[in-house]
């Protein structure tokens, strides 16, 4: 029987891990006595593996049938593989005895389409009962919503989850038509629209009834794939851009195609992922949501791509130089935060430290701001830094190339290590996050 | 006032101390540039003076910091005492001076050298803490559940309240080897006690399956043509690997072996966490 498991849980892991969301985060839920488990708002990453990537859900399929003909998928109807899936029983035991040893912080359940979109929601759902009701299961649940499932059985799924997600893939629906065939803008939009309807009808009724149960209250998110088709970094963030504000995702993923699969309308199979791009997609991303920036100040239709020898912030620095230097002592906080070498947190720094009196450059350092890249775009006290000589914006920018280095896949994760500001807050909660 | 040139306060390295050190440098108008705890050897020539320990001048010292400085401050100054900081002592001493002089804006001040320093050392503690939320590996023992640790940091009294939030329906412990202490959580009720070693029973098949299910997920969710190794340590730094049941045949060093430097003597069980016969304790 748990040899079974075994090459089950090989399979419909193997099959998910394209699948780059691990994020725990977006809830705050304390334990409840008879239940196991608790949610953190900041997430927590139980193990990093192989590729850097946190692992911090048991991130499985329930099974890995799909009538579905995605051309970039491992699944597709059309691919000879062998094909498995959990029985509800076996997903919630494992969840658990994973659970309990605190290998994870709970699960994120996707699946092949079984049957049809319909009946494979009912699936999802007999599982996450299950593990809620049955197994008490109190910790973190990430649930995908099926393109094409019916209004109500979205709805009934939303409520066992702590986030939802579905993945758009492709961002045009020229790439869908042409890979995803099975797909339509209209099936995955229309759940994405209803998820949001949802939520927010959700929080006006906890507001009415402190008692009504929660619609995934984390939040939902969604994937691109960045680099299986010719769609454009311009593109593709101002389709990130649109999703936050229509929508009110909570993430935009971006996961690098990896060759899957030999298909004319795929790149070939030797081709690397574009690391590098899908890492410029994030910067920019986190960009829009933490640095106050739009998707049209980083690019446009003359420059529909990255640079990938500068970072988005600093491209943007590089061609606002008029804007620059700035005061550190005077400027507001929005143009602190455009500062290369300035993050959110040393930009709060900075607004404190000030209050008790002015800062210079020895004093910016202790603050951790990178001054190396800073030093070209400020003044402390009205002086720029001793020994600084800049012949021409050039010479800039080669300083500030950032040579390649390969970057971690999961840029959020650094707000983990940043230092945030102790509140009294955080301590007690132990969160150096603040997402 | 003496400029403590020379002066070197040895207390009993608890945090009444420290506070009772504070005292004694306002009351006699001085300023010790050394503190040391018990821990520290003394050197041939030093003429430490020794602190006594008192209840209520440690009180006095900790009460008056959120009434003249802010109750920021004084949580500032607690987790300080947790951190592994090895000049922790002075760092709290010198700040708690500087925020009796500024009051409140002490926490302002990031460019003060003191200042940034105990934030600093603190952030390494609440940063460490966090990673131990997740890294921490628990094996079960019938009804137990047992993790050991090797923290920097003193994580432990930070920890509880996750845990036991989580796993209020379990048992466990968390075993703090580098500092000798354990968390133990049982009938709804956390204690933090001294432990000098622990010896684990073996584990049962079914523990051991839920390994073997573990350490295959987690190759398995790799994907290989994005291998970073660079990346994963930074993340999480090798340090770490020892006591993780996903390294436990790459560290070459199972969680179950715990005690190898110490008792030798098979020990029956360890499913009871009440049985204090299972682990020695030293009221130290
Ligand atoms: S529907 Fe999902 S699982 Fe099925 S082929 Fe498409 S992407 Fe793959």
């Amino acid at each position: 029987m748990i040899i079974d498991v075994y090459n089950k849980l090989t399979i419909l892991s193997d099959s998910a891990k394209y699948d780059v969301a691990c994020t725990s985060s977006g809830v705050d839920r304390k334990g409840k006595f008879g239940s196991i488990g608790s949610a953190a708002k900041a997430g927590i990453c139980h193990s990093f593996s192989a590729d850097g990537r946190c692992i911090s859900l048991l991130k499985v399929l329930m099974t890995n049938v799909c009538i579905f003909d995605c051309k970039y998928c491992v699944n597709r109807v059309s691919n000879d593989i062998v094909r498995v899936a959990f029985t509800p029983h076996e997903l919630a035991e494992l969840t658990i005895n994973f659970y309990r040893r605190n290998y994870i912080e709970g699960l994120f359940l996707s699946s092949g389409v079984i049957k049809s979109p319909n009946h494979t929601t009912e699936q999802l759902i007999k599982a996450l009962e299950l593990l809620r009701s049955v197994y008490h299961f109190n910790g973190y649940i990430h649930v995908k919503a099926i393109p094409g499932a019916d209004s109500e059985l979205i709805t009934r799924l939303g409520l066992l989850a702590d986030r939802m997600s579905i993945n758009i893939e492709l961002p045009s629906q020229e790439s869908l038509t042409l890979l995803a065939p099975n797909k339509t803008k209209e099936s995955i939009l229309r759940p994405m629209g209803l998820i949001t309807a949802k939520i927010q009808e959700n929080c006006t009724d906890l507001v009415k009834y402190r008692h009504a149960s929660k619609f995934v209250p984390a939040g939902q998110s969604t994937q691109l794939i960045v680099g299986a088709t010719p769609d454009t970094d311009h593109k593709i963030l101002t389709l990130t851009e649109g999703l936050y504000k229509k929508y009110h995702l909570k993430r935009v993923f971006f996961s690098a195609y990896m060759p899957v699969a030999e298909n004319s309308l795929l790149p070939s199979m030797d081709t690397k992922p574009p690391l590098l791009r899908e890492h410029r997609l994030y910067q920019a991303d986190w960009l829009l949501r933490f640095y106050g920036f739009e998707a049209k100040e980083l690019l446009d239709e003359q420059n529909p791509n990255f640079n990938l020898q500068v970072d988005p912030k600093c491209n943007w620095a590089l061609n606002h130089l008029e804007k620059f230097p700035l005061e550190i002592n005077k400027a507001p906080f929005e143009m602190l935060l455009r500062v290369p070498g300035i993050g959110v947190t040393s930009a709060q720094r900075i607004l404190t430290a000030r209050r008790s009196g002015p800062i210079d450059f020895s004093g910016l350092k202790k603050i951790g701001v990178v001054l190396k890249r800073a030093q070209y775009f400020i003044t402390c006290k009205g002086k720029i830094i001793d020994g600084l000589k800049v012949t021409s914006d050039g010479t800039i920018r080669a300083l500030m190339a950032d040579q390649y280095k390969l970057p971690s896949p999961y840029p959020e994760q650094l707000s983990f290590f940043n230092e945030p500001l102790i509140t009294r807050e955080d301590v007690q909660q132990c969160l150096t996050g603040q997402i | 006032m003496l400029d403590g040139t020379d002066l070197i306060y040895a207390y009993d390295g608890s945090f009444e101390g420290l506070m009772c050190c504070v005292f004694e440098s306002y009351q006699r108008k001085e300023i010790p540039n050394i503190i040391r705890p018990p821990s520290v050897q003394e050197t041939l020539f030093d003429r430490a003076k020794w602190i006594e320990t008192d209840e209520q001048k440690a009180d006095r010292v900790y009460n008056s910091i959120p009434m003249k400085i802010s109750s920021q401050a004084q949580e500032l100054v607690k987790l300080g005492f947790l951190t592994c900081d090895p000049h922790k002592e002075v760092l709290i001493f010198r700040f708690l001076r500087l925020g009796f002089k500024h009051g409140g804006k002490v926490m302002m001040m990031l460019t003060d050298d003191t200042v940034s320093s105990l934030q600093k050392a603190v952030r390494h503690l609440t940063s460490e803490c966090h990673k131990f939320k997740g890294f921490v590996r628990f094996s079960v023992y019938g009804e137990a559940l047992v993790a050991v640790i090797e923290p920097k940091n003193y994580v432990l009294p930070l920890l509880s309240p996750h845990f036991c939030d989580r796993y209020r329906n379990d048992r466990f412990m968390i075993y703090d080897k580098t500092h000798g202490m354990a968390l133990i959580f049982q009938s709804q009720k956390a204690e933090l006690i001294f432990v000098e070693e622990l010896t684990l029973p073996d584990v049962d098949s079914a523990e051991l399956e839920y390994r073997r299910l573990w350490k295959q997920f987690y190759k398995t969710i790799a994907i290989e043509g994005r291998n970073n190794p660079r990346c994963r340590m930074t993340f999480m730094p090798k340090r770490y690997w020892n006591q993780m049941t996903e390294f436990d045949e790459i560290v070459g060093l199972a969680q179950w072996q715990v005690g190898e430097t110490g008792a030798k003597e098979p020990q029956t069980s360890l499913c009871t966490l009440d049985a204090q016969s299972t682990y020695k304790i030293s009221p130290d």
